[in-house]
């Protein structure tokens, strides 16, 4: 069951403080209403894994891990591969986070990135299959928050696609009933690049990348996933407030230009 | 029950989809409203095959204590679909899908409930989806609202839900199961009409900026029609129920 979270305590000064900044075209942390703040991404960190990535989006640290193993598909697609997108929101990233089974905060940020990813089909899930309807390899995505400052989703989102594009995989084939790999690694094929952009509403005014001072004064907040060829392959409207339908209108043409930038950086990361 | 096979068509050469309907056809819609003895407030709708049972309890005391606020009611939303609501058995555990819709349909009725009257308690809305057909997150919503007016607590006004899709590369409204399944896009959208906020908003699928906006647009109109039936349903119930205690004080004045 899902219920009105409890916020923790903000100060009505310093809540009347972000408000008033952003009312007033500034930021918290002095930044336009439309620009993110610092975004640094490495890859390749956890050697075990197939592939991985560390992104840091100013104060927020994001880790996520991808590993190829081989399974069963799903009885529903006989014919493709399996992603699976899992998030961890552990203790250590920040005082609201508990230890225990997925809070619903994090089951939304899994589904978020999951979508957007599967409904631009990125990962090529046919050329997963072994044997069809038997033997697949499934790919698994874990989102792992270390550090929460604020706008987890797009630092997951850009750490998830950074991690798939810079996978090393072994390549199995069937002989007979065994799996057996062919020689070297090889990359996963990723057909598509979605990349989340999240904004706040606060007070009248929409920002993007909301920092933690700011999500917790927010009415509402939006995510638009947007494929590499500018069109909107995910959205989640999260907060318990909302959005006009001009104020929709003009984030989702904002989401595209946002977008285009931060997956040229992931893409040029994931190169190294 | 055997899935039903993928229909060769969405949409006909005459531009009618599969159950009969135009791209800008809503599904029939049945709503009730306080149909549950125990329930404070409860709602039916059915909108296509859909047909989901909303009950609201509240405000009473928040159990476990802890999750109360001080300065606000706690709203607490249950999104559920029956085993036998789908083709496939769905496993009674709870989902992540369910868990996910919960919280959006909870945020969706939080900026209209006026929770500040009730610190310190909570209001439960309980949706269970008796039988699902594509959209039930929306007609969820449209029942859960009714269901809140009938409990008689406090609201701005109701909210009204409805979502398009793509198919075969037309934008159509309010997407059966099949439509839904077989389309491209499927875009949920609620809508609180006089606060003109859009308060539930998901997609999945591939849409190009021009086909949001037109999308939104369409299912904008939708809500404002789904809007007027719930004011009807309403009416319906508590108009028949005024005119009974009138005529009881006509009698007795006469007496």
């Amino acid at each position: 069951m899902s219920f009105t979270p409890q916020l923790p305590p903000v100060a009505k000064l310093e809540q009347k403080t972000v408000v008033d900044l952003v009312a007033n075209g500034k930021r918290i942390d002095d930044r336009p209403a439309d620009s993110y703040r610092p975004l640094t991404i490495q890859v390749g960190l956890i050697e075990k894994a197939n592939g991985s990535a560390q992104v840091h989006l100013g104060k927020s640290k994001v880790l996520v891990g991808v590993k190829v193993e081989t399974g069963t598909p799903f009885p529903d697609t006989p014919d493709e591969g399996v992603l699976t997108v899992n998030a961890e929101l552990g203790p250590l990233a920040s005082p609201l986070f508990e230890t225990g089974p997925p809070s619903e905060q994090a089951i939304e940020l899994a589904r978020v990135i999951d979508r957007g990813i599967r409904e631009s089909k990125a990962v090529d899930m046919k050329s997963l299959v072994l044997l069809k309807g038997k033997k697949v390899q499934v790919v698994f995505v874990d989102i792992y928050i270390l550090d929460h400052d604020g706008n987890l989703i797009d630092a997951a989102s850009i750490a998830a696609l950074a991690a798939l594009a810079s996978v090393k995989m072994l390549k199995a084939e069937l002989k007979g009933d065994e799996v057996v790999y062919k020689p070297g690694l090889h990359p996963l094929p990723l057909n598509n690049h979605p990349v989340a952009v999240t904004f706040a509403k606060v007070g009248k005014t929409i920002v993007v990348d909301p920092v933690l001072e700011e999500e917790q004064v927010m009415n509402a907040r939006l995510t638009v996933t947007i494929e590499k060829n500018g069109n909107i392959c995910a959205m989640q409207k999260g907060g318990l407030s909302g959005f006009t339908q001009d104020e929709l209108k003009t984030v989702v043409h904002l989401a595209v230009q946002k977008a285009a930038e931060n997956r040229a950086k992931i893409l040029a990361a994931a190169k190294g | 029950m055997p899935e039903p096979k993928q229909p060769e068509k969405l949409i006909d050469d005459k531009g009618i989809r599969i159950d009969g309907r135009r791209l800008d056809q809503l599904r029939p819609i049945k709503l009730e409203v306080g149909i549950l003895d125990k329930a404070d407030g409860s709602a039916y709708i059915e909108q296509g095959k859909n047909k989901i049972l909303v009950g609201v309890y509240g405000p009473r005391e928040a159990h476990p204590k802890h999750i109360s606020l001080p300065d606000r009611a706690v709203l607490r939303c249950r999104y559920r679909m029956a085993p036998f609501s789908v083709d496939e058995r769905k496993n009674p555990a709870p989902s992540r899908r369910e868990m996910e819709l919960s919280k959006v349909i909870r945020e969706s009725l939080e900026s209209v409930v006026l929770t500040d009257l009730y610190p310190r308690t909570t209001i439960d809305v309980f949706i269970e989806v008796l039988q699902s057909d594509g959209g039930s997150r929306c007609a969820g919503i449209t029942a859960a609202s009714l269901a809140l007016a009938d409990a008689g607590i406090p609201m701005r006004e109701l909210v009204a839900a409805c979502a398009v899709g793509k198919i075969q590369g037309h934008m159509a409204l309010d997407l059966s199961d099949a439509e839904d399944k077989y389309g491209e896009a499927d875009l949920p959208v609620a809508w609180v009409p006089n606060a003109n906020l859009v308060t539930l908003l998901q997609m999945d699928g591939i849409l190009t900026t021009d086909e949001f906006e037109k999308g939104l647009t369409m299912a904008l109109d939708a809500c404002k029609t789904i809007h007027g039936m719930q004011q009807e349903a309403l009416k319906k119930k508590y108009l028949v129920i005024k005119e009974v205690a009138e005529e009881r004080e006509e009698t007795e004045v006469v007496a």
